[in-house]
């Protein structure tokens, strides 16, 4: 298991605190909570030593979509295309 | 109604083992009364799964959802099969113990209050092993205390079943309720195999499994009360129905003497088929009434 933080420039206001998903098989679990000023990431993740991946499914993603606030990441070995599913729920609602 | 009879409800039906333990427990409840306590942002996670490398969840795998079950208060505990097997540690023992002491609590203040337990677990999450077995038996002293007040009910809907320690749990249950895709057993058939050896149960041949520990032989012998499709509707009126049924004057693990019976009408010579069984048993307690 390996934890790792982030944070990306974000301005866009969240609509309120979200939660989505499961620390099942594949999937992953992300607290949303509206913050100010930046997207700050925590992931716990059950691989270790995909920093590198995290950093840019993230980076990408945030660039796209700069909702302000924390999320919490809890992973059990998903996909970049199942946390990049997951991150879009949780912001769902406040990309309007 | 069998299942060839009733494939036309098969077609129509919203399945209950797609949903997640938190929309399990919303879909059971009254439209717009669900309210989840101790939910994910109070983050109640365990403290023993991250010091052992494992990642936790923020509701440690249970949900606790208070509402109205056909008007009256209810509490419904669901447990996550996806989150570690829905493995009983020490936070979830407790979320459930409590649930259940607060609904007594109620009822002893005035206010009838029924809970519905959702048991998919493959019992006591071994990297909480002492906590984990300790907390089943709260949950278990809890089901007895609130049983003798307003029914609780618990249901195996699948797919994962329920075994290990939280069937006891189960039996404790006033009512039983069960889909064919559902399984119950003390030991999970996994556990069997690699203990006994594949020749005393071959966990890979799910016709044998669900033959014994399937839903639809489990209401048969009388370890479970209702075989119900899966089916959200379906579900919510078998758990209504078994709510109104009330408190009744004898549980199920209060019978000892036709436990007992049927065990005894085992002959343990020879392989008994799992056909066999229910006809067996019928013959050494003759039902009153019908309990299965």
């Amino acid at each position: 298991m390996q934890t790792l933080n982030f944070e990306f420039p974000a301005d866009r206001p969240a609509a309120g605190r979200t939660h989505v998903g499961v620390v099942g098989s594949g999937d992953l679990e992300i607290l949303m909570t509206p913050g100010d000023g930046a997207a700050r990431v925590r992931v716990r993740t059950s691989v270790d030593g995909f920093d590198i991946v995290w950093r840019t499914v993230l980076e990408r993603f945030f660039a796209r979509h700069p909702v302000a606030g924390s999320f919490e990441l809890n992973d059990f070995g998903a996909t970049p295309g199942v946390v990049t599913l997951r991150l879009r729920q949780a912001i769902e609602g406040s990309t309007g | 109604m069998t299942l060839t009879e009733s494939w036309a409800a098969m077609l129509s039906r919203t399945s209950f083992i797609e949903l997640d333990a938190r929309e399990r427990a919303g879909a059971l409840l009254d439209d717009g009364t669900a309210r989840e306590l101790c939910g994910p942002f109070d983050r109640i996670e365990s403290p023993w799964l991250e010091p052992q490398g494992v990642v936790p969840q923020s509701d440690d795998g249970v949900v606790v959802v208070k509402g109205r079950l056909g008007g009256q208060p209810a509490v419904v505990v669901g447990i996550e099969q996806a989150f570690q097997g829905g493995g009983i540690g020490e936070v979830p023992g407790v979320k459930i113990a409590t649930a259940l002491s607060l609904a007594a609590q109620d009822n002893r203040e005035g206010t009838p209050t029924a809970a519905v337990l959702l048991l998919e677990t493959g019992g006591v999450r071994l990297q909480e092993a002492n906590l984990g077995l300790a907390t089943v038996a709260e949950v278990c002293a809890a089901v007895l205390e609130l049983r003798a007040l307003q029914p609780v009910v618990g249901v195996v809907a699948g797919a994962l079943g329920c075994f290990g320690g939280m069937t006891i749990a189960a039996g404790l249950c006033t009512k039983l309720i069960m889909t064919e895709e559902g399984r119950l057993g003390l030991n999970g058939p996994e556990v069997i195999e690699s203990e006994a050896g594949v020749a005393e149960f071959d966990a890979s041949d799910h016709a044998l499994v669900w033959s014994i520990d399937g839903g639809r032989q489990r209401v048969r012998t009388g370890l479970a009360d209702a075989l119900v499709l899966d089916d959200v509707s379906a579900l919510r009126s078998a758990v209504i129905d078994a709510v109104r049924g009330g408190v009744p004057d004898e549980h199920r693990s209060q019978r000892l003497r036709e436990l007992r019976a049927c065990l005894e009408s085992v002959d343990p010579g020879r392989v008994v088929e799992a056909s066999e069984v229910a006809g067996g048993w019928a013959k050494a307690v003759p039902r009153k009434g019908g309990a299965g």
